[in-house]
C-alpha cells in the first residue's frame, strides 16, 4: 500500500533528532553544527540563505564545520554565493551540486571551482527563475535562513532586509522541509511577525549579528562628468521622450547620476510629476533628494540598504512599512513588480556585442545574473497598456495588423564606451562565450539578450534599436554610439549619418544638450554628507562612506 | 610611459586671445591639459604622455575629431593623461578650447 506521508514522517524524524540540541525551538550558537549534523542527510537539497545583501552567516559557518563523513553530497539551492563558506563546503565534500543565481564577490572562485570540477553545476538562474524552481523541482529539504529576532515560539522578525526569506520558507515548510533560522536575538515579543512561528522549526541565537552588505550606496563625490552627460541624455532622450513614470534602476553610477539630476536638471526641463514617480528599487541613498523634493511617490524594495532604516521609517507615504514602522521588503514580489508593472529597466553592463547582447561575465569570473534579466526583459505575459509601453510597441512594430500590436518594455543599457583600465565595453564577441566553452556551460551566460534591448546610451549618443529594421541598421547603430572603441572606430560613417537622419542615433546636440554643460554642479548632492543633509540627518551612512 | 605627438593643419585659428590655460586635475583619473597659444594660426599640435601603451590609434582618432570640431589653430596642447578614458580626454580638450576662447 502506498505511503502518502513518507516525506512528512521523514521531516518529523529530522525535527526529533534536532530536538536533542534545542530547548524547545531555541538552539545556542555553539550547538548549531551539532544541530545540522543531526537534521541533515546526505544528498539533501539545502537552501542556505545567501541573499543579495543579508547573509545567514552563522549557519554558513556551522554548515562548513559539519562532519563530511556524516553530511555530504548536499545539493545547494540558494540565490547568492557571497561568503567564502558558501564555497568551502564544496571543497570538503559537504556539498556537491549547486543551483544559484548571483555570485558577485565570489565570481572568480566559482569559475575556478567549476573548471576544476569541484562544483557540479545545475544552472545559473535569474532570481525569479530560481524562486520558481523552489516550488517545482528544487524544493529544499532544509532551509537555513536569517532574521533579526525571534520569540521562543519561532515567530520571526526579518527586519527591513526581508529579501528572499518568505519565499524560501514558503517552499520549504509547506513541502515537508525543515526551517532553521538564525537570529541576532531571542526576544519575548517580536516587533512584527514576518514569518509565523509554526513555519520555523529551530531558532539559533547567532554569536554575531548577521552580515549585510551596503551594495547600493554610490558616493556622489565619485561621479564623473561623463556619467552626468549620459544621465542628461537618458533623462531628455528616453525618460521625457516616452514619459516613463514606472521604472527600475540598476545599481551603477549612471542611474545614481540620474537620481541626483531629477531635482535639478529634470526640474529645469519641467518634468516633475511626468517621469520617475513609481519605482521597483532598493532604497538608494542617492534617491533621497528626489524623494525630498517631491519627485518620487512610491518605492517598493527588494531589500533594504545599510543606513537607510531611520529615513525610511519617517517616510511611510513613499515606502512599504510594517505596523512597527520599519521597511518591509520582498525580493520575489519586487522582481515581479519590476517585470510586470514597470515600463522601463535601465542599467549598466560590462560588455555589449554588435547585436546588443550583453554580459557581465569576464574570462575569469562567473558573476551570475541576479535580477537584471527579470526586469531587463520584455514580459510577454503583460496585458495592461500604458503610454510608454504602447509607444515602444509602435516603434518596434515592423509588420502585422496594428490592431493586434502589443506594447514593449523599454530595456535601456547605459554604459560608458570604455570601462576601468581602458577596457572597451563594446566587443565583437562576448567573453561569456569563451567562458561557457571553457567550463562546459550548455547555455552561454548572457545577461540581457539583444532582442530585449530597446536603447543603448553612451557618452556619444543614444541608439534606438526599436527603430532598426535590419541587422545592418542594428550593427551600425551600436557602432555609431561605441565611441573610440575598436567597434566604434569600425563604423560605416555614411550609414551612421543615415541612421542619425532617421532618428535611430541621436547625438547630444540632436537632443539640445551641450556636453560642456555636464558639470558636477548639476548634481543635487555632491557628497554623502550632502545626502545626510537632504535627509534631515535621518540617513546614517556606514563608516566606510564617511570622511568627515 | 608612451609619448605621442599629433600635428594638424586647421582651417581657422582658434577665436580669442588668451595665451594659456590649464584644465582638469592630474592624478585623479581625470587628466590635466595645458593649452598654449604659441604656434602659427593654422597649426595645432597635441602632445600626449600616457602610462597606458598601445592606444595610439585611439588617441589619433580623439585628436582628429577634436581638431575638426574646435579648429584650434595656434595651440600647442600638452596632455598628461593619467590613464584617463578617451571620452574624458575629448571632454577636457573641448573644455580647454572653450577656456582659450574666453
Amino acid at each position: 500500500m502506498a505511503d502518502w506521508r513518507g516525506e512528512r514522517k521523514a521531516r518529523d524524524a529530522r525535527i526529533e533528532a534536532g530536538r536533542a540540541h534545542a530547548q524547545g525551538k531555541v538552539v545556542p550558537a555553539g550547538e548549531a553544527t551539532a544541530l545540522l549534523d543531526a537534521v541533515l542527510k546526505p544528498g539533501d537539497r539545502v537552501c542556505l540563505e545567501g541573499d543579495n545583501q543579508k547573509q545567514a552567516d552563522c549557519l554558513a559557518r556551522a554548515l562548513s564545520q559539519c562532519d563530511p563523513a556524516r553530511v555530504h553530497g548536499l545539493h545547494m539551492v540558494q540565490s547568492g554565493i557571497v561568503l567564502p563558506e558558501h564555497l568551502d563546503v564544496f571543497e570538503t565534500g559537504i556539498a556537491e551540486r549547486l543551483d544559484y543565481s548571483y555570485s558577485g564577490p565570489q565570481g572568480a572562485r566559482v569559475a575556478k571551482m567549476l573548471y576544476g570540477g569541484q562544483i557540479k553545476l545545475g544552472a545559473v538562474h535569474t532570481y525569479l527563475e530560481l524562486f520558481a524552481r523552489y516550488f517545482i523541482d528544487l524544493t529544499p529539504h532544509v532551509a537555513l535562513i536569517a532574521g533579526v529576532s525571534a520569540d521562543r515560539e519561532g515567530n520571526l522578525y526579518t527586519g527591513p532586509n526581508t529579501e528572499d526569506t518568505p519565499t524560501i520558507v514558503e517552499a520549504t515548510h509547506f513541502k515537508n522541509g525543515v526551517v532553521i533560522a538564525q537570529v541576532n536575538e531571542i526576544v519575548d515579543k517580536v516587533p512584527r511577525v514576518d514569518i509565523p512561528g509554526d513555519r520555523i522549526d529551530f531558532v539559533v541565537e547567532a554569536d554575531t549579528p548577521f552580515f549585510v552588505e551596503p551594495l547600493f550606496t554610490r558616493d556622489p563625490a565619485a561621479m564623473t562628468e561623463t556619467q552626468i552627460l549620459i544621465a542628461m541624455m537618458a533623462i531628455k532622450g528616453i525618460y521625457a521622450e516616452y514619459g516613463v513614470r514606472r521604472l527600475n534602476h540598476g545599481i551603477g553610477f549612471g542611474t545614481a547620476a540620474i537620481e541626483l539630476l531629477l531635482p535639478t536638471y529634470g526640474e529645469k526641463l519641467g518634468l516633475k510629476g511626468e517621469i520617475a514617480t513609481h519605482f521597483a528599487l532598493n532604497p538608494h541613498p542617492t534617491l533621497i533628494p528626489a524623494i525630498e523634493s517631491g519627485w518620487v511617490r512610491q518605492v517598493h524594495c527588494f531589500g533594504s540598504e545599510v543606513g537607510m532604516d531611520r529615513y525610511i521609517r519617517e517616510r511611510p507615504d513613499v515606502f512599504f512599512t510594517g505596523a512597527d514602522g520599519s521597511l518591509r521588503s520582498n525580493r520575489a514580489l519586487c522582481q515581479t513588480a519590476g517585470l510586470y508593472a514597470c515600463d522601463m529597466f535601465i542599467g549598466a553592463t560590462l560588455q555589449i556585442d554588435l547585436m546588443g547582447h550583453s554580459s557581465t561575465v569576464t574570462q575569469s569570473r562567473v558573476a551570475g545574473f541576479g535580477g537584471a534579466p527579470n526586469m531587463g526583459s520584455d514580459p510577454h505575459g503583460r496585458r495592461h497598456p500604458s503610454d510608454p509601453w504602447m509607444k515602444a510597441g509602435r516603434e518596434g512594430q515592423v509588420v502585422g495588423d496594428p490592431a493586434l500590436m502589443r506594447g514593449r518594455k523599454l530595456v535601456v543599457q547605459m554604459v560608458e564606451t570604455f570601462g576601468e583600465k581602458l577596457v572597451p565595453t563594446f566587443v565583437e564577441r562576448l567573453d561569456a562565450l569563451e567562458l561557457a566553452k571553457k567550463i562546459g556551460l550548455e547555455l552561454a551566460p548572457v545577461m540581457i539578450y539583444a532582442d530585449d534591448v530597446t536603447h543603448i546610451v553612451t557618452e556619444e549618443g543614444i541608439a534606438n534599436l526599436l527603430l532598426c529594421r535590419d541587422a545592418d541598421d542594428r550593427e551600425q547603430a551600436i557602432r555609431g554610439v561605441a565611441g573610440y572603441t575598436e567597434v566604434g572606430r569600425g563604423r560605416d560613417r555614411a550609414k551612421v549619418e543615415e541612421l542619425r537622419a532617421r532618428g535611430i542615433i541621436r547625438r547630444p546636440e540632436d537632443l539640445g544638450i551641450e556636453p560642456l554643460d555636464a558639470d558636477r554642479s548639476l548634481l543635487a548632492a555632491r557628497s554623502i554628507k550632502d545626502l545626510v543633509h537632504w535627509s534631515g540627518g535621518l540617513y546614517e551612512p556606514p563608516a566606510r562612506f564617511r570622511n568627515w | 610611459m608612451e609619448s605621442l605627438t599629433f600635428r594638424h593643419t586647421t582651417k581657422t585659428p582658434l577665436a580669442g586671445s588668451k595665451p594659456q590655460a590649464i584644465t582638469g586635475v592630474v592624478a585623479s583619473g581625470n587628466l590635466e591639459i595645458l593649452l598654449e597659444r604659441v604656434l602659427p594660426p593654422d597649426t595645432c599640435e597635441v602632445a600626449i604622455e600616457t602610462p597606458v601603451s598601445g592606444y595610439g590609434q585611439v588617441w589619433e582618432a580623439v585628436v582628429a575629431d577634436f581638431v575638426a570640431r574646435a579648429q584650434p589653430g595656434g595651440l600647442r596642447i600638452s596632455i598628461n593623461d593619467g590613464g584617463a578614458r578617451p571620452d574624458t580626454v575629448s571632454l577636457r580638450l573641448l573644455q580647454g578650447a572653450r577656456l582659450m576662447e574666453a
